[in-house]
């Protein structure tokens, strides 16, 4: 870990009771700070309650929410939820795998783009619906795929993510 | 501050707004956030601001009529209108609005969706709707009308007095009798009787005892519980600790899902609120009673919607369910004994303390009194939510409420219950909404998803979706869960792939059968439901896929082809041509009509989509041997 996220992590672990049932709740804040759960992370964690590295381990791989890599600069979401399926989302999906080269759950190689498909967010009404750095993109198709993708690369280029965080 | 004055108070605040000259409440729940809301609420802000209008403009929650957001109700008595509901209210509306009907006398009719009234149970009702001659809202009687973060709205709608009337009037087993006079049955899904869990729980001896409100809202197409909490989470706060009181705990939980942001953010604002006026905490109305509700934020597991799981999530453990007995009422959290309630059973307790057992129990059905609340989505017109009297036939919520299928499709099946619950035909259509002829279709209640499916939905795809879903979803714990669910979504990937074989079906039922006997939870003893009611209802579906590698929705992607019609293909437009991601559409250098390269296709769909509606010359075929025989006639 940087200097930055052992801080990180230190403050979150200040200001919290030592008692085992807030373990999900500290690694929450610990990937709201920083985005993922770094592995020392977990240790640090391990150490505070007096549990196994192992024992966070469990819980962290557990709950879908956690993710042990950093995004990328844009993560793009697409909801799979059962509206969004019978509307079309697989379709989506495919087409940002296909337009990215990355598989769901991966990242690209410039750090750039994380894929990841979700329950559902409900907002069924604007099926199918894709989520980039909480922007919601509503009635998405294979074909605005691109436009989207097009329209976030423009944005890299001005150095315009105004949307993140 | 006395409760008196808390009260009068809030009347008072109320009636302020209610007589205001004007009074504009613009809805901003998720969904209508979605469909920029937030927008609109801006746009309303500043224009007032400049045009130097001091208007109160309340954020309201979620009304249930989801396809006209974002909405906006507009009250102008001098105007002679009742209030005024506006659909779809963006930029240009707003702008319409505001110059037309708030600074001119023109109430712009027709952008309306209706006027708003109280009807019964003095819910806001819009009688031009037909949906509202069906409905009858208890749940959502304060949904979209008042505002969410402001407690004195709902005191002043009457909040709060029937719990007042609990701690000072009633004891605990006198409100469990009331409970079970109502009839009431939990909303969760299961519709266990909840005066039932409440006095089991009542009578066991250990300390502390604890109440949950399950808000782990993880069916995907549901936001039932959503809606309620973003829109009135003091019903549901009210509701938990009459329950408490009942049961005999002094903390309670809610436990919802990190996915929903501004339940979050709402319920935290509603207890701070309660606490401050001492409806929460130490010794509440001066009864001796204390309670307090802590939130708790899920982290994203569906398994955690069982009570169980979601015990040891609480205690910070990996949300795995056990088996029962013990029940939670006997040992859960940490131990102890535990009642898991549903959000809206928990609203419903509100009620039934408002309006006496006996008015609940003439409500719905003998063996489901009282109302369900439903999440309308998929292929039906109007998206949203409603409230209807159990009992009421299917066929009244989806074309009635929900006003029908979109124009030029067909209505095929509508999805209840959840991922678990299960997909029932036309003829099922007939049946009253409650938690006994459901179970007689093969389907589940579930908490109050459902989902329209029309003839471009294959019922096949739609199993394999769902078990999916489940197999991603399952914990792990037990065999039949772990690897039953996999094997049954495995058939059903070789069946929708094409490489389905006959007893693939009779496979399919005999496993459903296993999961059935064998699994621990009822997420895995419900995972076979997908595939026991599209087989039950849709049979010759499978069939069509195993016998003939067809798709008769044209949804299977390696069951189907795209095909371009010589006849229909316009020469000059190259729309397909450029879109298409992997080039594989060519221009026959004579005739400048179009072809598909079928070895270079993947089967997007795009040429279709971008393919202009006055040429609709693209058209998906299966199996997809049927190019040939196309190409051939050509030929």
């Amino acid at each position: 870990m940087s200097k930055e996220e052992v801080e990180a992590v230190e403050e979150v672990l200040e200001s919290c009771p030592r008692e085992r049932r807030h373990l999900i709740r500290i690694l929450q804040a610990i990937q709201e700070k920083l985005g993922y759960l770094p592995e020392d992370a977990l240790r640090e964690v391990a150490l505070f309650f007096g549990i196994s590295p192992a024992e966070v381990y469990g819980v962290a791989t557990f709950y879908n929410q956690f993710r042990f890599v950093p995004l990328g600069k844009f993560h793009i979401v697409v909801c799979m939820g059962t509206a969004c399926h019978s509307m079309g989302g697989a379709l989506v999906l495919d087409a940002f795998q296909r337009e990215l080269g990355i598989k769901v759950g991966e990242v690209t190689p410039d750090r750039k783009y994380s894929l990841e498909r979700v329950g559902c967010i409900g907002c069924c009404t604007q099926a199918p619906v894709v989520v980039v750095n909480g922007r919601i993109f509503p009635k998405m198709t294979p074909y605005k795929v691109e436009e989207v993708l097009a329209k976030l690369k423009a944005e890299d280029e001005l150095g315009g993510d105004k949307e993140q965080g | 501050m006395n409760w008196e004055e808390i009260k009068s108070r809030a009347e008072a605040k109320w009636s302020a707004l209610e007589e205001a000259p004007l009074h504009i409440r613009i809805g901003t729940p998720t969904c209508g956030r979605a469909a920029g809301a937030l927008e609109t609420l801006r746009i309303f802000r500043e224009r007032l601001q400049r045009e130097g209008l001091d208007v109160p403009l309340t954020e309201v929650g979620c009304m249930g009529l989801c396809f006209a957001e974002p909405l906006v109700i507009i009250s102008k008595p001098e105007s002679g209108f009742p209030p005024i509901c506006y659909k779809n209210v963006r930029f240009d509306e707003a702008q319409k609005l505001i110059n037309d009907f708030i600074l001119g006398d023109d109430p712009c009719l027709e952008i309306a969706l209706g006027t708003v009234e109280l009807g019964q149970d003095d819910a806001p009702v819009i009688p031009e709707l037909e949906r509202f001659e069906i409905e009858r809202r208890l749940v959502l009687k304060n949904c979209g009308w008042i505002d969410p973060e402001d407690i004195d709205h709902y005191i002043a709608r009457g909040g709060y007095s029937a719990l007042r009337d609990v701690l000072l009037g009633k004891d605990p087993e006198q409100v469990i009798a009331e409970i079970g006079q109502a009839g009431l049955r939990g909303r969760g899904g299961a519709g266990f009787l909840t005066s039932r869990k409440w006095a089991s729980c009542r009578r066991q001896k250990s300390e502390p005892k604890y109440l949950i409100c399950n808000a782990d809202e993880g069916d995907p197409g549901a936001f039932m519980d959503r809606v309620v909490l973003e829109s009135d989470p003091h019903s549901v706060i009210e509701g938990m600790i009459i329950a408490g009181y009942a049961i005999g705990a002094a903390k309670g939980f809610i436990y919802t899902r990190m996915e929903y942001p501004l339940v979050i953010e709402r319920l935290q604002k509603a207890l701070e609120q309660a606490r401050a006026y001492g409806l929460l905490g130490e010794d509440i109305f001066g009864s001796g009673f204390s309670f307090d509700i802590e939130v708790i934020r899920g982290a994203g597991a569906f398994i955690c919607g069982e009570s169980t799981a979601m015990t040891y999530s609480i205690e910070g453990k990996r949300g795995m369910p056990r088996v029962r007995p013990p029940r939670s009422v006997e040992r859960g959290l940490w131990g102890q004994p535990t009642v898991v309630n549903n959000v809206k059973t928990l609203a419903l307790v509100t009620r039934i303390m408002e309006m006496g057992p006996d008015e609940f129990r003439e409500i719905g059905t003998r063996s489901s009194p009282g109302t369900a609340v439903f999440a309308l989505a998929g292929k039906v017109k109007q998206i949203g939510l409603c409230e209807v009297p159990m009992g009421t036939t299917l066929r009244q919520v989806i074309f009635e409420v929900g006003g029908g299928v979109p124009e030029g499709k067909e209505f095929k099946a509508v999805q209840i219950g959840g991922p678990a619950g299960g997909c029932v035909g036309e003829e099922a259509l007939d049946l009253p909404v409650d938690f006994d002829s459901f179970r007689a279709a093969g389907a589940i209640m579930g908490s109050g998803g459902m989902i329209v499916l029309d003839n471009s939905n294959c019922m096949v795809e739609t199993a394999r979706f769902f078990l999916d879903f489940l197999s991603r979803e399952d914990c792990g714990k037990c065999s039949f869960g772990r690897l039953g669910i996999k094997q049954l979504l495995m058939i059903l990937e070789d069946i929708t792939a094409g490489r389905g074989k006959e007893g693939d079906i009779e496979l399919l039922e005999g496993l459903c059968e296993d999961l059935l006997q064998g699994c621990l939870c009822n997420l895995g003893r419900t995972a076979p439901n997908p595939v026991l009611t599209t087989l039950r209802y849709f049979r010759s579906e499978y069939e069509a896929h195993i016998r003939e590698r067809r798709c008769p929705a044209l949804v299977c992607r390696d069951l189907i082809a795209y095909f371009i019609l010589p006849e229909k293909c316009e020469k000059g437009c190259d729309h397909c041509v450029l879109t298409c991601p992997t080039e594989a559409i060519v221009t026959d250098e004579r005739t400048r009509k179009k072809r598909i390269l079928q070895d270079k296709c993947v089967k997007c769909g795009t040429c279709l989509e971008v393919c202009p509606p006055e040429y609709s010359a693209v058209i998906k075929v299966s199996p997809p041997e049927k190019v040939k025989e196309l190409e051939s006639r050509e030929a």
